[in-house]
């Protein structure tokens, strides 16, 4: 079996057991990653030295008879918007192009003690601002299904580096369906985690109270252990909630009979292509047969999300991109001649079209005279939408959908329309406007051969009957068997 | 929602932007389009409803206000664009 078809789990358990070292698995991916990245492009850069020695050192850790760590040896691919001490961080914007992350994340040092080894930095939409990667400042991800067509984003750089067996863990960030939206499109398993459950301490922050940090595996089994790993309070961030973190493991076991899940029916209605809809039917079933129990929900306040989340996300957005001002750090305009001017300058050049789309809708909506329309409305509704779950699951324990409304898209299809991009979000964002874990995993594929994904969502911290029943679905079936052969479709 | 040319103007100011003509009037008509789609908030009526900045179940989470050392300063001083000695350097402020 070559090593990069091994799961995470796998390496890890060899790499302690020394049947084959950290090196070696490293030098299959770095391989892997030389050979199909060009037309993959899911890595900003390509950790080839530092993963070396990260590998040797865990080589030499096992060799001196030290407990290996649960991801001892396994190479993880991070989202270009987390700090990793010495390396380039640039949440693909200019105005990062040359930003040097000086300090470690708490999900790369708690990566860092489990003994994974960060083989490279992931593409993504600037600032983690799209559902595609073509608002990268630097390059479009190709999806490795097809690569005519977008890898979904913005995390598509991790969601395509794992679908391609370019890595088999990635880090993503998911604000509106971030982590499951590419998931989706590159057809593997993406987890945002319940907000609070994952430190966002060296994640540059989008929009602080949606942000969540989470994992992308291609089997759910890997996905729990890495969430794991990256999971638990952390005083740096005074949002991560101090709770224990369970074993997952046993919970991919459990089974799903005795969980009801509901079935909402606002998600179920026009605008839904039959190919998604068939294949979430016939997932519906496959866990019916596995004993899990249906029924029909009402979430009455779904159409309210979409403008709610682009009021809110924007907002918090343009507040935490102030900081971008050419002074510390990033892209300052030579030719400024006042303070004010090198602040407008460097940002005019620094930044992206969706960047400065997002910061003047999120100004606009924060600004005098505007603020109670626009923001206070929005927040107000947000309470509305956070009751339509607290209600539903005082009847049912988890929540089933399709993860986006559509197979992914080509590339170039969608970008000169931004409200069209953001209403890809609509299943997604929700879940992250009510904090709750969501899970996206691969559920067929369309006629065209691209991916299609099924999305679980659960009670706030109820990761693990989230990945019981993503277990459970696995098992009956086999959409992840086989990786794709990056090539032209 | 209609919006002027001079709205937008005064919005890249606040939000300390610098934008060309074109793209004024590009985002104008995009942010116009998008603001009248979030019209459909209207519907769902607030009167009452408190609202939502979070969703963590935190209140106020405090920590020791302790002064921690930061060693290499030089790591930092390295991301500036520019410098002079150990200060990030900008232009004048104010006037002698």
């Amino acid at each position: 079996m070559n090593l990069h078809e091994l799961s995470a789990r796998q390496i890890a358990e060899q790499v302690g057991a020394r049947k084959v070292s950290a090196e070696e698995v490293t030098n299959a991916f770095l391989a892997r990653i030389a050979a199909w990245d060009p037309r993959v492009k899911a890595f900003l850069s390509v950790l080839k030295d530092t993963a070396v020695a990260q590998a040797r050192a865990v080589d030499e850790q096992v060799r001196r008879g030290e407990k290996a760590g649960p991801l001892a040896g396994v190479p993880v691919a991070v989202k270009d918007n987390m700090c990793v001490r010495g390396t380039r961080t640039t949440c693909s914007s200019k105005i990062l192009e040359n930003f040097t992350a000086n300090y470690d994340a708490t999900v790369i040092a708690k990566l860092r003690a489990a003994g994974a080894v960060f083989i490279g930095k992931t593409n993504l939409d600037e600032f983690a601002m799209g559902s595609s990667t073509e608002n990268s400042a630097f390059f479009t991800t190709r999806n490795p299904w097809n690569t005519d067509y977008i890898p979904g984003g913005s995390s598509g750089g991790s969601a395509a580096a794992v679908a391609a067996r370019l890595a088999p863990l990635a880090l993503g960030s998911d604000t509106g369906g971030s982590i499951r939206q590419p998931a989706t499109c590159c057809g593997v398993v993406g987890m945002k985690p319940t907000y609070g459950l994952v430190s966002r301490f060296g994640l540059i922050a989008f929009a602080s109270s949606l942000d969540q940090i989470g994992p992308f595996a291609w089997n759910i089994a890997d996905a729990a252990a890495l969430l794991g790993v990256i999971a638990g309070h952390d005083p740096h961030d005074s949002t991560s909630v101090n709770r224990s973190v369970p074993d997952y493991l046993p919970a991919l076991t459990a089974g799903v009979k005795g969980l009801t899940a509901g079935l909402p029916e606002e998600y179920f209605r026009g605008g839904l292509d039959p190919e998604v809809e068939r294949a979430v039917e016939e997932s519906i079933r496959v866990l019916e047969k596995a004993g899990m129990r249906f029924e029909k929900i009402s979430l009455p306040h779904t159409d309210a999300a979409v403008s709610v989340y682009y009021i809110l996300a924007p907002s918090e957005a343009s507040a935490n991109l102030a900081r971008f001002d050419g002074v510390r750090y990033g892209t300052r305009a030579p030719e400024a001649t006042t303070l004010l001017e090198q602040y407008e300058l460097s940002r005019a050049r620094g930044f992206g079209p969706e960047v400065k789309r997002r910061i003047m809708l999120g100004t606009y909506a924060l600004s005098s005279g505007y603020y109670d329309a626009y923001y206070l409305k929005a927040q107000k509704v947000r309470t509305l939408i956070k009751r339509d779950f607290d209600d539903a699951f005082q009847k049912v324990d988890l929540i089933l959908t399709p993860t986006a409304p559509t197979p992914a898209f080509r590339i170039g299809e969608r970008t000169d329309d931004p409200l069209r991009m953001y209403l890809s979000d609509i299943f997604t964002i929700s879940c992250n406007l009510a904090g709750l874990p969501g899970l996206s995993m691969p559920c067929g594929f369309s006629s065209k051969g691209l991916p299609l994904g099924l999305q679980i969502l659960g009670k706030p911290f109820g990761e693990e009957q989230v990945f019981s029943a993503a277990a459970a679905y696995e098992q009956a079936t086999d959409w992840n068997r086989i990786p794709p052969e990056p090539s032209r479709g | 929602m209609a919006l002027t040319e001079k709205d937008v103007k005064h919005v890249a100011r606040l939000a300390r932007l610098s934008l060309s003509d074109e793209e004024r009037e590009r985002l104008r008509g995009q942010l116009e389009r998008i603001l009248d789609y979030m019209k459909n908030l209207e519907k769902h009526a607030t009167g009452d409803v408190p609202p939502t900045s979070h969703v963590a179940p935190l209140s106020n989470v405090w920590r020791p206000d302790e002064v921690r050392r930061w060693e290499d300063v030089e790591s930092i001083l390295a991301n500036a664009p520019e410098r002079e000695n150990s200060y990030f350097k900008v232009k004048k402020v104010i006037e002698p």
